[in-house]
């Protein structure tokens, strides 16, 4: 049973938790499609539908379309690939641009309406995506300089006195091939969790207050927390965009510590 | 439910309090690159990707401290 079944039942308010996350199957029992899964489904098929039209007879002159479609690549190649990795970073646009697209396809639907869910609150997807961008950063690194120079380069940065390595060894080798998918992951996920989790608040408890509890008091907290709600939800919109920028960045940035010579 | 008891979990306050050193780190981020901006405004651009990455790392561990609220 969803939350807001259970406020608008039970005797008091009942705040939102985790459960708020918890979708049953679209098609009833024993199937497996829930509602995050049509997000992430519909949310792929946008983009990808988007860039096709977009990219359908290219002319010299761009249409609207392709227009937008050429400044949102470019928005992606120049300011996240190329200032990030530098001229060798356009190999990387094409994965770049499709983790941000298909990242702020998920993240937005968290404030569309008839969606309002964002599909990357559930660990999965983001943890994925983080996986991925760890598996090629890891793999261009050890092509360019081989397993056992990768790791020598990673772990033992020159320059540093001896007895340092035994704290420096360790400490680096967990930040990178652990953490930096973590929190990857942690940053995006818990974005979206609690972002969700605080508008559903404001909505539940706005309408609860107003339509509920009811008298003087309660009306006016109750819409006070309904147009509260509603410029939660544009800042929520500008973090859901911003989230998928970072998670964009960050990649970028830890293909391009990869790509680098020297540290 | 009685009327004027609190229902929650002290999970929250802890969340809370843990909140306050990023939020001081990224107050501290983003005070560095208004001033950065406003003394080089020209240099915004390349101050603006830094500051991101910085408020990126530092909201990290206010995310991580959520995250553990819910799941202990």
């Amino acid at each position: 049973m969803t939350t807001w079944l259970i406020a608008a039942e039970g005797e008091g308010f009942v705040s939102p938790g985790p459960s708020t996350f918890v979708y049953p199957p679209i098609f009833g029992e024993g199937t497996f499609f829930t509602k995050p899964m049509l997000i992430t489904v519909l949310g792929a098929a946008a983009v990808a539908v988007f860039f096709l039209l977009a990219a359908r007879r290219a002319t010299v002159v761009p249409g609207k379309l392709q227009y937008a479609g050429e400044s949102a690549y470019g928005f992606v190649r120049n300011s996240i690939a190329l200032d990030a990795i530098g001229k060798e970073g356009m190999k990387y646009v094409p994965y770049l641009a499709t983790v941000f697209f298909f990242l702020a396809a998920l993240n937005i639907s968290g404030i569309l309406p008839g969606l309002q869910f964002p599909a990357t609150s559930r660990i999965a997807l983001p943890a994925f995506l983080a996986i991925i961008t760890c598996v090629i950063f890891n793999a261009i690194g050890i092509k360019r300089r081989g397993l056992f120079g990768y790791f020598k380069e990673l772990m033992f940065p020159p320059g540093i006195p001896w007895p340092v390595y035994i704290l420096l060894a360790p400490i680096e080798f967990v930040s990178t091939i652990i953490i930096r998918p973590l929190t990857l992951t942690l940053r995006l996920t818990f974005n979206m969790f609690a972002g969700h989790l605080v508008l559903v608040l404001f909505i539940l408890g706005g309408e609860f207050l107003v339509f509920e509890k009811g008298g003087l008091v309660g009306i006016a907290a109750g819409s006070v927390a309904l147009l509260g709600s509603i410029v939660l939800t544009f800042f929520e919109g500008f973090v859901q965009l911003l989230q998928a920028y970072v998670f964009t960045l960050l990649s970028a940035l830890y293909i391009g510590g990869a790509l680098a010579d020297e540290h | 439910m009685l009327e004027g008891t609190l229902n929650g979990n002290l999970n929250m306050i802890g969340y809370g309090l843990a909140a306050i050193g990023p939020g001081i780190g990224i107050g501290l981020i983003f005070a560095a690159y208004i001033s950065g901006v406003a003394r080089q405004p020209e240099a915004r651009g390349m101050l603006q990707s830094i500051a991101i990455l910085g408020f990126a790392l530092a909201e990290a561990l206010a995310i991580i401290g959520i995250g553990l609220a819910f799941a202990l």
